[in-house]
């Protein structure tokens, strides 16, 4: 019993936090933007528009739901399917803390199971770009499909980076490792980090990179023919994906659970008028750091090129983050045994 | 293996979201079926031609063929990775002749122009 109802009840937790996370964060993404451009953002419905994202949730769940005549079928419904079931299940392994209590499971090959996971969205893009039988979508899967994979190359380098530092491709582990050493990767790691989270912009379809979307050239790219709860599992899909992307990066470059100068203040992270923020609060906080990144890129920067992309993943991006490994390689060999 | 199995029942309930999320919206989304309504989105002009017999251009297939070689290197990296540290030396200098055969490769794929996007 203990191995079905204690996880069951964790998995129901992480995925109801997930999605109303992933629906909230639309919301906050126009209140950003909002701002940023001095307007106001929705502030209509409910209490200063905190219901906004309720309210979209629900005009989407009776929206009428389209399958265009001549569409592969099967595969544009299994499509979304492809997209939103990837950017979850990588939550199974995410260590939000440093007990048992606040992770699911803990294997011992979580790093490699979060990034063969979450490539299996790229299939979900891609089917549903062709089964619509569209033209806009079919250029737009196949645009998603060649940038996506173009950047989970330097994506796997940088990631590899941190596993040569911390030596495990266990997510606790990763995170162990930067509290006894007591530098989180980022800092050997800046470059790394750099080319990640450039990759994971890429990899989520979002400004600048959101040519897949671009709605000045191809409509709505590979979900122009998407309606209803169909379209809005490949919505929630891309804002499920950026928490993922953030938390994979404060997992492995800003040390997840652990409170700002874990060592050098532990006196006062001991002091019982903060010992009581359990270790999630630490974890969420900095991701939240990332997605509004994320969001302020997309207040900032206008879209890159098709041919510009392309150029920055296979010619900047990718010579840049081999070389930083083997950098880094060389400093933990000279560093030696005392990491 | 038992760390394994709150990952299948996630995947599990992972999976069942979004089927029973569509099929409630299923029973109770309104909309009344039109054949318009089902041709595909062209801007309001009727498609001329069938998109599942649109050419496209060759390079989105050498874009593929590169990334497996690169990814399948990433491979090869992984498990070097987490043996770095017993490996010392010597997996530092295995890894730079194999990264640097790849390299070679890499040079060559950029002078032929497979990577220029035009």
């Amino acid at each position: 019993m203990t191995y079905l109802v204690i996880p069951l009840v964790k998995i129901v937790v992480i995925l109801l936090v997930l999605i109303l996370g992933a629906a909230y964060l639309t919301f906050f993404e126009r209140k950003i933007l909002a701002y940023i451009q001095i307007r106001l953002g929705p502030n209509r419905v409910g209490p200063k528009g905190w219901l906004q994202a309720i309210a979209d949730a629900l005009k989407l769940f009776v929206k009428e739901d389209l399958t265009p005549a001549r569409s592969e079928k099967f595969v544009f419904l299994l499509a979304p399917v492809l997209i939103i079931v990837p950017a979850l299940l990588v939550f199974a392994v995410i260590p939000f803390g440093p007990s048992d209590i606040w992770r699911l499971t803990d294997i011992n090959v979580a790093l490699l199971f979060v990034l063969g996971v979450s490539s299996v969205g790229i299939y979900g893009i891609i089917l549903g770009g062709w089964s619509s039988n569209n033209k806009y979508s079919l250029m737009g899967g196949l645009r998603s499909a060649a940038q996506l994979i173009s950047y989970e190359v330097p994506m796997g380098f940088a990631v590899v980076t941190v596993v040569v530092m911390a030596g495990s491709l266990s997510l606790v582990r990763i995170v162990e490792v930067q509290r006894e050493l007591g530098v989180w990767f980022f800092l050997p790691g800046i470059v790394a980090l750099f080319v990640y989270f450039v990759c994971g912009v890429a990899e989520t379809n979002r400004n600048p990179f959101d040519l897949p979307e671009a709605e000045s050239e191809l409509v709505g790219g590979f979900h122009t023919e998407y309606s209803g709860m169909k379209w809005a599992f490949f919505f929630l899909g891309e804002y499920a994906n950026m928490i993922v992307i953030s938390a994979m990066a404060t997992v492995l470059f800003f040390g997840g659970w652990l409170p700002p100068f874990p060592n050098l203040l532990a006196p006062l992270w001991a002091l019982p008028a903060v010992a009581w923020v359990p270790p999630p609060f630490w974890f969420l906080l900095k991701v939240a750091a990332f997605i509004f990144l994320y969001m302020w890129f997309r207040g900032t920067f206008p879209r890159y090129r098709f041919d510009q992309l392309m150029r920055l993943g296979w010619k900047v991006l990718l010579p840049v983050s081999l070389a930083n490994l083997m950098v880094v390689a060389l400093g933990v060999l000279i560093l030696g045994g005392r990491s | 293996m038992a760390e394994y199995i709150p990952i299948l029942v996630f995947t599990a309930v992972a999976f069942s979201f979004p089927i029973i999320t569509i099929l409630i919206s299923k029973a109770i989304r309104a909309g009344r079926f039109d054949p318009v309504k089902a041709e595909p989105y062209e801007c309001g002009i009727v498609p001329a031609s069938e998109a599942f017999d649109t050419r496209f251009s060759i390079r989105y297939y050498l874009i593929a063929v590169l990334f497996v070689v690169f990814d399948v290197e990433t491979v090869f990296l992984y498990p070097w990775a987490v043996m770095f540290k017993k490996l010392e030396l010597f997996g530092f200098i295995e890894m730079l002749v194999f990264l640097g055969i790849l390299v070679a490769a890499y040079i060559y794929a950029w002078r032929r122009g497979a990577l220029k996007w035009v």
